[in-house]
């Protein structure tokens, strides 16, 4: 393998990783909060289809990134007025928000399967895109990319540095303690469904917009699921939910560069390499330590008035 | 438990409003008219394989005593068993399906409707009321490698392949022919997907063959994905199953082309004279089924009057691809000096011929 094909291959990774990033991230957001949403799949496709109909009716690509995060924001709101309003089980919850985004987008897009639409164009950034082995890695393509590098060290700021944010992740901790200090544990659940659930839809706006530049079915294909195991994978913490998107996105890109280099292992070998990694991850991650915890109330609802 | 059964009735009901049905029948003269049924495995929304079927289908509604319907995205395996059953309880003469995963479903079904003639495209059982047809591909597959080995100025060209069965694999050897007819330096790397209809890692596996230093890309999905990768890196790309030229105007060279008009036309009107034959057909360049497009600007008049010379070539008869002597990746002569592969070793092909990089498992 050449420099260039290496410096390729990191370009590539960022791109693949750039959805996922966003979607774990969106995701790690709701499980903070102690909410658990197997909806990911379900809300990065609507993201997707909200991004490309809003895009392909205004040719507006910011304003269907903004449809996509209020699209996926809704059907996460769906998810809240199951868990949080009539205590229903979180995980039979999103697991019908899944099979209910992958069918209603289906259904909604299928009379523009095959339709382009412009998205984003990858812009290179004045100085940085000069830069040798940085510039082509991370400075040459669309604006959700740059976007996507600011979110994982935004999202801990804003856990460790804001009130609201120490108020979310002390909901997913311990409900009874926020109450305790006079706040509202189901308010911040419910911010903590819809700021996830948007950014998950972001993810979905990436694969539209910047990915295909088109809509067809099935566009985010599983990618979704692996956001929920990456959430795990980064033991709940921002940073390292950043390092697992790459290492996934990296994986996928690795396996397509190596049989085009003419590897002889079996092409159905290099496709379980994600999946190998996500049961691996999970193995790893199961081994307990300390900050390797989920948060402590993950899953369970909040009666109302306890 | 309240809610899990309300939650297992919402998916009930979003499951059955969201089934891809659409008709175009008129039911109060249905009683006169040949009714076909369509199954497809990829939306048809794609211009890909699906579309060129149901090119097929439209020709055959807009006849006055024809009337048509069809099903996309149907998934090999037990949705299609229960999708072509559906269309036999319908009443339907015709059921056609284009994948090769619906094949023993329709044999199956084929036993238990007697009068109902199945057409399979892309298999190989055939019975006294059903039909297994399709094309060789593999002859336009030649001809548009003939115009990549002409046209590569790096001697490497990518081919994104869908799944290692015969077919693929037989399309990138006589592609890989027809690449070092004219080129004997030039190699050709694959990279499977295993995907039909995948436009994002199609596109990105030709990205990949791209970083390592193809100028040419081929494929083999129903997607454009690996045209648009071609035409924003500046390289070539060579289509397959429709034109193609409008996802790449600037890189499209040739594609490989199906015209599937004209096998559902043959089928319709001696269908309707009560002549149709069932049975196992497999159509050449000559029959018009299989052809390659109009040929990009950019190559030149010589290359185009080699390759038209080899097309009516081999629709004389005077050349067939696969003559021999064909040697496979290790350099063992498959198919001897003089020789021309018979039909069952393209059928059963598992190995790659010389020239072609990478694997077939």
């Amino acid at each position: 393998m050449t420099w260039d094909i290496f410096v390729a291959l990191l370009a590539a990774t960022v791109l693949a990783g750039t959805p996922l990033l966003y979607a774990t991230m969106g995701e790690l957001v709701t499980e903070r909060s102690g909410v658990l949403n197997l909806g990911v799949e379900g809300m990065m496709i609507m993201g997707a289809f909200f991004a490309f109909i809003v895009q392909f009716k205004t040719g507006n690509p910011w304003l269907a990134v903004l449809a996509a995060g209020l699209g996926a924001g809704g059907m996460g709101l769906l998810h809240g007025v199951v868990c949080l309003i009539f205590q229903g089980n979180q995980t039979v919850s999103g697991l019908a928000l899944t099979i209910f985004g992958v069918g209603l987008s289906d259904y909604l897009g299928a009379p523009f399967i095959g339709e382009k639409t412009v998205g984003f164009q990858p812009f290179d950034i004045p100085l940085l895109s000069d830069v040798p082995f940085f510039g082509p890695v991370f400075f040459q393509h669309d604006p959700l990319v740059y976007l996507s590098y600011v979110l994982p060290w935004a999202v801990m700021w804003f856990f460790r540095r804001t009130s609201l944010g120490l108020a979310l992740c002390a909901s997913g901790e311990s409900p009874e303690a926020v109450r305790a200090v006079g706040l509202d544990p189901v308010r911040m659940r419910w911010l903590g469904i819809f700021a996830g659930a948007f950014l998950v839809g972001v993810g979905g706006a990436y694969l539209s917009l910047c990915a295909t530049h088109m809509w067809t079915h099935n566009l985010s294909a599983g990618k979704g699921w692996i956001a929920v195991a990456l959430v795990i994978f980064a033991f709940w913490r921002p940073h390292r939910a950043m390092l697992g998107a790459y290492l996934f996105g990296g994986i996928m890109a690795l396996q397509l560069r190596l049989q085009a280099l003419g590897t002889t292992i079996p092409s159905s070998l290099m496709m379980m390499l994600p999946y190998l990694l996500t049961i691996l991850a999970l193995l790893f991650s199961s081994a307990r330590g300390k900050g390797r915890s989920a948060p402590a109330a993950l899953g369970e609802n909040i009666s109302p008035g306890a | 438990m309240r809610f899990l059964n309300y939650a297992a009735a919402c998916l009930a009901v979003c499951g059955m409003a969201l089934a891809p049905m659409a008709s175009s029948a008129h039911a109060e003269d249905a009683a006169k008219k040949i009714k076909v049924g369509f199954i497809y495995v990829s939306p048809v929304g794609d211009e890909g394989w699906s579309w060129t079927h149901d090119q097929g289908r439209k020709m055959m509604d807009a006849m006055p005593d024809v009337e048509t319907t069809m099903m996309e995205s149907v998934p090999e395996g037990p949705d299609a068993e229960r999708a072509i059953k559906n269309m036999c309880t319908k009443g339907y003469n015709v059921i056609v399906a284009t994948s090769f995963g619906y094949m023993d479903a329709m044999a199956k079904l084929a036993k238990r409707y007697p009068d109902i003639t199945f057409l399979h495209c892309s298999g190989y059982k055939h019975s006294d009321n059903m039909t297994c047809y399709f094309g060789r591909m593999y002859q336009a597959r030649y001809l548009t490698g003939m115009v990549a080995g002409a046209m590569t100025k790096k001697n490497e060209i990518g081919y994104v392949a869908s799944f290692p069965i015969p077919e693929v694999v037989r399309g990138i050897n006589a592609f890989t022919l027809g690449v070092r007819a004219v080129n004997p330096e030039a190699k050709v790397r694959v990279v499977w997907t295993r995907t039909w209809y995948s436009p994002d890692d199609e596109k990105k596996a030709a990205e990949g063959l791209l970083d390592v230093g193809v100028d040419v890309i081929a494929q083999h999905q129903d997607s454009a994905g690996p045209q648009t990768a071609a035409e924003a890196r500046g390289a070539y790309s060579v289509g397959y199953n429709t034109d193609m030229s409008s996802a790449a105007p600037k890189a499209h060279l040739v594609a490989a082309v199906w015209d599937w008009n004209r096998f559902y036309n043959k089928f319709i009107d001696e269908y309707r004279a009560g002549t149709w034959k069932n049975g196992n057909y497999w159509y050449g360049i000559g029959d018009g089924i299989v052809d390659i497009s109009a040929y990009g600007d950019m190559v030149p008049a010589d290359v185009r009057a080699k390759v038209d010379a080899v097309k009516a070539d081999i629709i004389s008869g005077r050349y067939k691809v696969f003559t021999g002597p064909v040697k496979d990746q290790e350099g063992k002569v498959r198919v001897a000096e003089g020789q021309v592969a018979p039909d069952d070793m393209l059928l059963s092909m598992d190995w790659f011929v010389e020239g072609v990089i990478g694997t077939t498992k």
